[in-house]
């Protein structure tokens, strides 16, 4: 164990963990809606973001930016960070409104029972994840150099980048975003009526079917999100880049509460900067199991989650 | 959703839905025996070169016909095993593969001159060794997460796997990627000298792995229809109803928790010594998922079920190594594919065989049962 290390990093852990805890709340967002309304694990939205992260390239491409483009002045990064993000963020709804139609609905018409549901998830992600690995040949994408990290101030000794700050921003501002759309819009309403009783919301002209469309495309727009901010963060990208984050975002989904949406938050933050401060105190190798130590010790005390479940109850 | 016109009956689901099962469970039990035997004795000639040619097109071309009937051996005692903790207990375990790479480990461990224990036990002995560490294994991430709700059992146990994946790689004790060699084989003579279990000839192999498997199906076999059994399927059924009716639901959770670890743990055994070295990169998640899925895509909560899921798992993406792809395609072998195809067959076969493709008779009663009362998303 290595103290001296944890509290010489100390504010740097913190500032990229933040960075990080924000992208996992976004793509944990996604799995907590759908738990919301369907009790259901969306294996499937690992490769909801995967394509995001590969949309967002995309688009850029079809702009003319790749790679080694260099880096534009500040007024096109703004609009190609904008486009980039509207990329994202389309192409995620798409693929989940798709694994949606292809993978759920016909299940769910035919009364099937809850482990046929997430085996035909997996079957989802599986096909998604080696489709885009087959046309990518395998191959990690790199991403235009379009945010060139510059310290913009610095805590107690830790620079804060400007990516950082935009990251936390976007994440935060979406965030606030979903929150007042879920709590307070016609539609929000609709969703916690069918997450509360879904029979009962039927009987007073809820469709369902839309809803739960909707929370597929609400899902997919943050995860979009999360795809982006990812790209530029890590600079690249692969087909296998959803797995194991997403199974990250998913613990901390169920850290936080899961189908609670501000436990997605709570949870994606807290994990993010206790990895970092695993890493400095244990050792780089065992970071990836911190997401899982620290859910066994909440959930032993906490078996629904740090905020507990409430999507469609009285709190969220 | 559920409509409240009519009620589902019972009887007309029971008789309409498979002629084939009403046809054999009609056989008088003298001839359904003799099936039986006639599996069994096939499912061991099935490596013999003799039998080739009379298969058609089930043997694989490219890699040698009798390795792969161990992998799909060892791929069918996991799905055996998991099939008690999803199948029986309906217990969501993600993450089986932990319970397979402990049984592995401690084979090796044991054994393999490159552990620092220097045991050097004979490979016999540490199989029991492995089973019991499994078991223990089991009650250990079973005891404080069995008390939690169904999917966050799901999470936790993914992250067993991964934490042992993690521990198989990163403490030294384990050896990582490095691994142990020289897992020895168990022992045994032909008459010529030879030794019976080697590298040159699976078959022996294969042999040992269906004995195990009929040893495993008797036992589990037997549990399903005790007491355990019926207190598992009453857990599944309804974990609240069990529990006010009198069983002791944790107490049985935590027993389909180890005798499933333990199976794991025993595939994990036979297959360290088959492949005479354990390195942490086989313990991946997806392998996992994979059995699961074969569990569930056979039929979960039934034995021909599991058994044909796990088969196929094993057995289908050998069989495509060197089936040449239409051209457009711009591959060379389909084996290029497989895990497409394989998420595409999830798909359907979960579409339109919701509950496997051998289900079992409960399970769909108890799905049309249930078609009444609760599905997703209500």
């Amino acid at each position: 164990m290595n103290v001296h290390a944890f509290l010489h990093n100390f504010w740097e852990n913190t500032i990229s963990g933040l960075a990080q805890g924000a992208i996992y709340a976004l793509f944990a967002l996604g799995y907590t809606l759908v738990y919301g309304v369907l009790r259901l694990i969306n294996f499937a939205h690992s490769e909801v973001f995967m394509l995001g992260t590969f949309g967002a390239i995309i688009t850029w491409q079809a702009l003319g930016l790749d790679q080694d483009s260099p880096t534009p002045s500040f007024g096109p990064v703004v609009l190609y960070l904008i486009v980039g993000l509207a990329g994202a963020m389309v192409f995620s709804a798409v693929t989940a409104t798709i694994v949606e139609r292809v993978a759920y609905r016909p299940l769910r018409k035919r009364n099937a029972p809850v482990l046929a549901f997430l085996i035909s998830a997996i079957g989802a992600s599986v096909v998604l994840s080696e489709l885009v690995g087959v046309l990518s040949r395998r191959k990690p994408r790199g991403v235009p150099r379009l945010v060139q990290p510059e310290a913009v101030f610095t805590i107690g000794g830790a620079e804060v980048t400007n990516l950082t700050i935009g990251i936390l921003v976007v994440a935060f501002g979406l965030m606030f975003a979903l929150d007042r759309f879920i709590n307070r819009s016609r539609l929000g309403r609709g969703v916690r009526a069918v997450a509360q009783d879904p029979n009962t919301a039927a009987l007073m002209g809820v469709n369902k079917d839309r809803v739960i469309m909707l929370i597929f495309i609400l899902g997919g727009l943050m995860a979009g999100a999360a795809a982006l901010l990812y790209d530029l963060k890590i600079g690249g990208t692969d087909f296998f880049a959803g797995f194991d984050l997403g199974i990250k975002a998913f613990a901390a989904a169920v850290l936080g509460g899961i189908g609670n949406l501000r436990g997605a938050l709570v949870g994606g933050l807290i994990l993010g900067i206790l990895e970092p401060y695993t890493s400095s105190l244990f050792g780089t190798q065992w970071t990836a199991v911190t997401a899982f130590v620290v859910l066994i010790i909440i959930l032993l005390f906490r078996p629904n989650g740090i905020l507990g479940e409430s999507l469609g109850r009285a709190r969220a | 959703m559920t409509t409240l016109s009519e009620p589902v009956k019972s009887e007309p689901v029971r008789t309409r839905q498979n002629p084939l099962r009403g046809r054999w469970s009609r056989l008088p039990r003298s001839a359904r025996w003799a099936v039986l035997a006639g599996v069994v004795v096939l499912a061991y000639l099935l490596p013999m070169e003799w039998l080739e040619p009379y298969l058609g097109f089930i043997p694989t071309t490219e890699t040698d016909w009798a390795s792969t009937l161990v992998i799909v051996a060892y791929y069918v005692l996991l799905a055996l095993g998991l099939n008690v903790v999803v199948g029986y207990a309906g217990l969501l375990d993600l993450g089986y593969v932990g319970f397979f790479a402990v049984g592995a480990y401690t084979v090796a461990v044991l054994t393999s001159p490159d552990s620092s224990l220097h045991a050097n036990w004979p490979v016999l002995a540490t199989v029991p060794v492995a089973i019991v560490i499994t078991m223990i294994s089991g009650v250990l991430l079973g005891w404080p997460t069995l008390r939690l709700r169904g999917d966050y059992l799901a999470i936790v146990t993914l992250g067993f796997a991964e934490i042992i994946r993690v521990a198989a790689t990163s403490a030294p004790f384990l050896r990582g990627q490095t691994g142990f060699t020289d897992v020895p084989h168990p022992p045994g003579k032909l008459p010529n000298g030879d030794p019976l279990f080697g590298v040159i000839d699976s078959k022996p192999y294969y042999w040992l792995g269906v004995t195990l498997i009929i040893i495993v199906i008797l036992g589990v076999r037997n549990l399903d229809r005790s007491r355990v059994g019926r207190a598992w399927n009453a857990i599944r059924e309804d974990e609240d109803a069990a529990a006010a009716m009198g069983v002791p639901t944790f107490k049985f959770k935590l027993w389909a928790f180890a005798i499933g670890a333990a199976v794991g743990g025993l595939s994990g055994a036979y297959f360290a010594t088959y492949q005479q070295f354990v390195n942490s990169s086989t313990f991946v998640l997806f392998f996992s998922i994979l059995v699961l899925a074969g569990v569930i895509m056979g039929g979960s909560g039934n034995i021909p079920g599991a058994i044909l899921g796990g088969a196929l798992i094993a057995y289908l993406p050998e069989r495509l190594r060197g089936v040449k792809a239409p051209s457009w395609l711009g591959v060379q072998d389909l084996y290029e594919y497989r895990f497409l195809m394989f998420g595409l067959v999830l798909i359907l076969i979960m579409i339109f065989r919701p509950a496997g493709i051998i289900p079992s008779r409960r399970r769909r009663m108890e799905l049309a049962d249930r078609a009444k009362e609760v599905t997703v998303g209500e």
